[in-house]
């Protein structure tokens, strides 16, 4: 697995990333329009960007989104990972239980957004910040779930045995000898948690209320009027300050010998 | 091990901190505090500066909140849970609050500035009296064309679309309502028809027109049309005004059988608890100088008669948007069919869509 | 030494999360597929179910389901496998989820513009000489949209099995003089399936419900279960044969658990 890709495997992936990132540099490049649309360039201009500086409401709604994002696909993350660890240990019953573990994933967003609300007023619960980051992490536990299981099958089962007859405890078992080897799947199912997060809009539309709202109900309601380009621009900003944050992360992780799939190397 | 608490508590702290940040702005927007009132509206569907007028007028602090479809919209404040003082739904969905008992009365004695709106909008079927509901902009459905790609073609009746030469060019509105209203009201029945039969009729005379349609869309419908994609497509005026703006060379048009007129329409949800300000918000609305600026902004055609003389004359005299009472009397608003008609409308459509 | 139930004191959370958000839901669906538009207990949604309307949408779900999941498969392995063999492998496997993050209306307006007539598409086609077509609103066009917004979460699964190979199984195979499709065959690709199989089901059963974009980029000439089941919460409000159909994507989902079997391990 050493060897270099080859010239055609160069091209497939340019390919590849081309086509990921073509719409994105379409958004990007009409941010920059003084027309009002999507459409036809007609000149350039900075303005939306200028009218996004002083739009408090459209801040609180980002930092709110990134908020949701990051608790929501943290915490689904440490339950989902302890999840799949249950339910690789599991002798009998495994389908089942994956198969429930799977329903909130094949669910249109609808169904869940309207059973999560009724189980909210049901339970009396105040919809807002605590309604909304219960929902994401309960729609973003069965993705962690399926992303982690895969390194555990792989994992070898005398390697647990053998830690037990050395006297490890629980904890060590875990620690020492589970987490390292599924790290990289742990970390899949951030990022993919992560992506459900800042994707969703029925869920959030209906378990929000009380001047909660994030970036996806705001776009999907500007749908009617037509979506305004300032929404181009603050995609444009966070799509570069993300591309940022990668780059510095990536820099600091090289330096520190880390990883961020945290590869397990032998 | 190591590294995974490191980046959780990194991944715990920035949420910390961010939390601390939108606490701090909640607070300096005033959100937080205790005279609020939330508007529940469609996004972008208002001069967000109004709002910052009002607030200083009134010293309310105002939480602007969105959806996206009357029926959700619905289902929200049905649940509750939420503490919307305004909404702003379509016309057939205020019977459907009314009937569950979602809607506060208005009080007009705090509405003085009701009296500006033009008569042929007050008073009507679904709010006789407008005992709930005060009208908020307004407007048809009709033929949305490009004289340029279809030279020499004119529209006026609905007929008009079954013109064989407009192969693959038509886009159609998502909505059982619009597009089974068009097949009703092309063969001379009025899209609130009940009778099974007419309904049947209507489906198979849009059958016949499924070879010039080319797709059924949504609010993309403005995209499509100002990028050239498509020739013609049904539309609301609002959406074809919007849209007229971006690429000069369309026409809009309401076809001589009769169409739908349409209206939203500011009302105050039963999970108000500042009914005071509601009303406040309603009749500053009405004012006749906010509602031009309001009607700038949004560019939908606004009910307010007095505020026309603050608006441009080319857009008030523009008979397209502001048709003469002549037209409107042959427009009719939809009405409420019941549960079990809509699903009737709406598997007949969804037969039609499988074509 | 520590007991049984403090051993699994660490799965109640996922337990808890099963009973509230998926039990109790599923049961609150179920419960509304009996009810008929006037709240009445009735089958009559059952006996909807039936008749050839749904019964074509479910013909016409799973056939896109499965074409989006084998061609992001046919597409995600090799680049799985190419990423593997660049030098930054883990940073550009993130810039493969980065895009993901963007709005998801905001990609389908972006791919109108690219797909329309006069977009950037067909100015290639014409550039390299087969001309402009119609894009938009198409199979093509959908189930290549559907392809892009699915393929990071093939990707991501495969790439952790190929990155966690051991290099000298490979290099074993070479050694004993098999030809790269057999080392692939046989040892490559069995390894990875359980990667493989990961992202399928976490593509096939996502593809199943899919809706917005049958809208935005297939113009409603594709509808699928989703649409349907949108339809009925949003439009008719008749939550009862919504439900009903969401029963029947349920069902179908633990169907295909069932069939793909976890219970085999990969290798």
């Amino acid at each position: 697995m050493r060897e270099k890709p080859s010239a055609a495997g160069k091209t497939f992936l340019i390919i590849v990333f081309s086509i990921l990132y073509a719409p994105i540099f379409y958004l990007i490049f009409y941010s920059f329009n003084s027309g009002g649309t999507m459409s036809g360039f007609e000149g350039f201009t900075l303005d939306w960007y200028r009218e996004l500086l002083g739009d408090t409401r459209l801040l609180i709604i980002v930092l709110n989104t990134l908020v949701i994002a990051l608790l929501s696909a943290l915490i689904a993350t440490i339950i989902g990972t302890f999840g799949a660890i249950g339910i690789h240990s599991l002798k009998k019953n495994k389908g089942s239980i994956l198969g429930l573990n799977n329903v909130l994933i094949v669910s249109p967003d609808v169904i869940i957004g309207a059973s999560f609300l009724i189980l909210f007023t049901i339970a009396g619960m105040r919809l807002g910040f605590y309604s909304v980051l219960l929902s994401h992490i309960a729609f973003s536990i069965p993705i962690v779930v399926l992303l982690v299981l895969p390194k555990l099958a792989e994992m070898n089962p005398s390697l647990i045995d053998a830690a037990r007859d050395l006297g490890a405890s629980s904890w060590d078992v875990f620690t020492k000898v589970i987490f390292p080897y599924i790290t990289p799947g742990i970390f899949a199912g951030f990022f993919m948690a992560l992506t459900y997060s800042l994707d969703d809009f029925a869920v959030t539309f209906f378990v929000t209320g009380n001047g909660f709202s994030t970036l996806s109900v705001e776009i999907y309601s500007m749908a009617r009027q037509g979506i305004s380009l300032n929404i181009n621009a603050l995609s444009t900003i966070l799509f570069l300050f993300t591309i940022l944050l990668v780059g510095i992360y990536y820099m600091l992780t090289q330096r520190s010998g880390l990883r961020i799939g945290g590869s397990f190397r032998r | 091990m190591k590294k995974l608490m490191t980046g959780f508590i990194a991944i715990a702290l920035v949420s910390a901190l961010m939390l601390v940040i939108i606490d701090r702005l909640n607070a300096a927007q005033g959100y937080s505090g205790a005279d609020t009132l939330t508007v529940y509206n469609w996004g972008d569907y208002i001069d967000m500066e109004l709002i910052d007028r009002f607030e200083e007028e009134t010293g309310i602090t105002v939480i602007y909140e969105t959806f996206d479809s009357n029926e959700s919209m619905m289902t929200k404040v049905q649940q509750g849970g939420t503490t919307y003082d305004i909404a702003v739904p379509s016309e057939y969905m205020i019977e459907k609050m009314k009937e569950e008992d979602l809607l506060v009365e208005l009080d007009h004695e705090k509405l003085p500035n009701l009296k500006y709106i033009d008569e042929r909008f007050l008073d009507l079927a679904f709010d006789e009296g407008n005992k709930y509901s005060v009208p908020y902009f307004w407007g048809t459905v009709g033929i949305l064309y490009n004289p340029e790609m279809l030279p020499g073609k004119t529209f006026t009746s609905w007929d008009d679309l079954w013109d064989p030469e407009l192969k693959n060019e038509i886009l159609l509105i998502d909505g059982a309502r619009e597009v089974m209203g068009m097949g009703l009201n092309s063969l001379g029945y009025s899209l609130n028809d009940t009778d099974p039969e007419h309904l049947q009729e209507a489906l198979e005379k849009l059958q016949t027109l499924t070879p010039n349609v080319k797709a059924i869309v949504g609010d993309e419908n403005k995209l499509l049309m100002a990028n050239n994609e498509a020739a013609v497509a049904l539309a609301w005026s609002g959406d074809a005004r919007d849209i007229m703006w971006e690429n000069e060379a369309l026409d809009y048009v309401v076809p001589e059988e009769g169409s739908n007129l349409w209206f939203d329409n500011m009302v105050i949800p039963k999970t108000s608890d500042n009914i005071e300000g509601a009303h406040q918000f309603i009749n500053f609305m009405l004012d006749p100088e906010i509602a031009a600026i309001n009607t700038e902004y949004v560019s939908y055609s606004t009910p307010n008669q007095a505020a026309l003389d603050y608006l441009p004359e080319e857009m008030v005299e523009d008979e397209r948007f502001y048709p003469s009472s002549e037209l409107t009397e042959r427009l009719e608003v939809y009405e409420n069919l019941g549960q079990e008609m809509l699903g009737l409308y709406n598997e007949l459509f969804l037969t039609f869509k499988m074509h | 030494m520590d007991n049984k139930f403090l051993r699994n004191l660490y799965m109640v959370p996922y337990a808890v999360w099963i009973i509230v958000f998926v039990i109790a839901p599923i049961l609150l669906v179920l419960y509304y597929s009996f009810l008929d538009i006037h709240g009445n207990f009735s089958l009559v949604n059952y006996e909807r179910f039936f008749t050839s309307v749904y019964l074509k949408l479910t013909l016409s779900s799973f056939w896109y389901a499965f074409l989006i999941t084998l061609i992001s498969l046919l597409v995600a392995y090799p680049t799985a496998y190419l990423l593997t063999k660049t030098k930054h492998k883990h940073l550009w496997l993130l810039l493969i989820i980065v895009p993901s993050w963007i709005n998801l209306l905001l990609k389908a307006y972006a791919f109108i513009g690219i797909f329309g007539a006069y977009g950037a598409a067909n100015n290639f086609l014409e550039f390299i000489g087969i001309g402009s077509r119609q894009l938009l609103f198409t199979d093509f066009s959908f189930v290549f949209v559907a392809v892009y917004i699915f393929i990071p979460f093939m990707i991501l699964p495969i790439f952790n099995a190929l990155n966690s190979l051991n290099p000298t199984l490979i290099d074993a195979a070479n050694d004993l003089g098999a030809s790269r499709w057999t080392t692939f065959s046989k040892v490559i690709f069995p390894l990875t399936l359980n990667g493989v199989k990961t992202g399928c089901q976490v593509v096939f059963i996502p593809a199943l419900s899919l809706f917005m974009l049958t809208r935005l980029i297939a113009g409603n000439r594709v509808i699928t279960l989703g649409t349907a089941i949108e339809q009925h919460f949003l439009v008719t409000q008749d939550w009862g044969m919504g439900s009903t159909i969401a029963v029947f994507l349920i069902l179908i989902m633990f169907l295909i658990i069932r069939l793909t079997g976890f219970r085999k391990r990969g290798a």
